[in-house]
């Protein structure tokens, strides 16, 4: 059964219309609606390197649904480390659950899973990859917000290089139309093969080193934090990660509609003074992957969400 | 220059195998991916850049009292995929062979993206690459998704 390992295996119109049936499921993210859809079914939890809010809210919206977590577990205390191989783990897992959220080290490490496995594989990430669930909690917490994909003016800041959600976002945006402009530092610009991917399936780029200066006709800013440990010395990472850094004092000449998000966690890039702003988005896109992996999981194991989710599901 | 001019440069063979319109100055590459070096025993003739009316210039390789597999051919579509491959037996053209290079490469080479899943040598899954286009050729791993650049790739041989 087909999983999702990159955006690629969603077109437009599935992206729609599972990004229509997580809004329709809102209530019962909320915990407001008692909506058993999953009951009797299984999610394996295989995350083979850390992960907070990915494992939780894959493990929250299966609960939210009605349906059963098993985890992995942490990796050091399971057949991992006795040398136990990828396929291997995947043949248990795959009797044991019927789908599977996996995150790995190894670039490819998602669709090697899908490819030894009878059940769906969500990629919660696959070392530099790709990690598709937090693409569809990003282009739902941005329709959420503008009431649409198209046509948005997108400005990605920070670590574009390194940064795996960035780069699967920057593909599905411009599969809606929308307008990138790339602020980072030089050396953590986004790799050049993306941005002429991007060119090529006809997306408008903009570089620039520029974060101030890009904010004031933005749609949507999406900043990611900048790791010192990319930098060469502690000075160099000090003068860099300075210019993208947001604060409510640069907020004053953006559009009044305008989002920050962040995939989280967040270090410095955005202040405290930022959250209560009406432009503070990101916690609540934070809460939005619980809503958006309910409705792919729904997706995936061909459970069709109700038309009229309130009179459908039950008080608690 | 006529073919038959070019084909002269060299004696004939009389049993073995005759890799024709390489692509010129890839002889060496298609030997590096057939596995045929300077340890190798048997005799092995090269032309490289030779005029070729189809081709403008083109490479040519015999190697004697040696037929080659399909396996072997596999690997050669990556570097000469329109080359002709002929087994010769007793001087005569015995079998003529054709080589397409289709969408997918499966274990013939190694993904060359050390951190892709499949360089850990005891996963089962095959080494699979997608060509996603022919000309000019640009594969891809099927399992990581990275663009695989060929003299790397060759140094990955399976």
């Amino acid at each position: 059964m087909a999983g999702l390992i990159t955006m690629d295996d969603l077109t437009n119109e599935q992206i729609i219309n599972i990004l229509d049936d997580a809004t329709r499921l809102l209530p019962v993210a909320k915990g407001e609606l008692y909506l058993p859809l999953l009951q009797g079914r299984i999610l394996g939890n295989l995350f083979f390197e850390p992960s907070t809010r990915t494992r939780m809210s894959f493990e929250t919206a299966m609960k939210r649904l009605g349906g059963e977590v098993v985890n992995l577990g942490d990796v050091k205390n399971s057949s991992v480390v006795k040398g136990e191989t990828l396929f291997d783990t995947i043949q248990m897992v795959d009797g044991y659950t019927d789908i599977i959220a996996m995150r790995h080290p190894r670039q490819g490490a998602a669709q090697y899973a899908q490819d030894s496995a009878r059940v769906p594989i969500m990629n919660g990430g696959d070392g530099a990859g790709h990690h598709p669930t937090q693409t569809m909690l990003d282009l739902f917490t941005i329709r959420q917000a503008h009431g649409t994909l198209e046509g948005l003016r997108v400005v990605l800041a920070g670590d574009l290089r390194y940064g795996r959600t960035v780069h699967s976002l920057s593909h599905a945006l411009t599969r809606f139309g929308c307008e990138l402009i790339f602020a980072s530092p030089d050396i953590l610009k986004m790799p050049s093969e993306i941005v002429s991917d991007l060119r090529e399936h006809g997306a408008n780029v903009v570089e620039t080193n520029d974060l101030l200066g890009s904010i004031n006709d933005a749609d949507v800013v999406y900043m990611t934090r900048i790791q010192k440990e990319r930098f060469a010395d502690e000075d160099e990472y000090t003068r860099c990660a300075g210019a993208y850094k947001l604060h409510a004092d640069h907020l004053g000449d953006v559009k009044s509609e305008m989002i920050i998000m962040h995939p989280l966690p967040r270090v410095d890039e955005i202040h405290a003074s930022v959250d209560s702003t009406r432009h503070a988005c990101y916690f609540n896109q934070a809460f939005n992957g619980v809503v958006a992996r309910m409705a792919l999981i729904c997706y995936l194991l061909g459970v069709t969400v109700p038309a009229d989710v309130e009179s459908e599901g039950g008080a608690f | 220059m006529s073919n038959e001019h070019s084909m002269r440069r060299v004696t004939a063979i009389r049993n073995g195998t005759v890799i024709d319109h390489i692509p010129s100055g890839q002889a060496l590459r298609v030997l590096e991916m057939l596995g045929i070096g300077g340890k190798s025993s048997v005799p092995v003739s090269l032309v490289m850049n030779v005029p070729s009316k189809k081709m403008g210039a083109k490479d040519i390789i015999k190697v004697e009292d040696r037929e080659l597999t399909q396996t072997e051919l596999d690997r050669l579509a990556l570097v000469a995929p329109d080359a002709h491959v002929a087994i010769i037996r007793a001087y005569s053209v015995a079998e003529k062979l054709t080589i397409n290079l289709g969408s997918e490469v499966s274990n013939v080479v190694r993904c060359t993206f050390s951190n892709c899943i499949t360089t850990n040598m005891r996963e089962p899954l095959p080494h699979r690459l997608k060509v996603i286009s022919r000309d000019p050729l640009h594969i891809r791993c099927h399992y990581c998704g990275r663009p695989q650049d060929l003299d790397e790739l060759i140094k990955n041989v399976l």
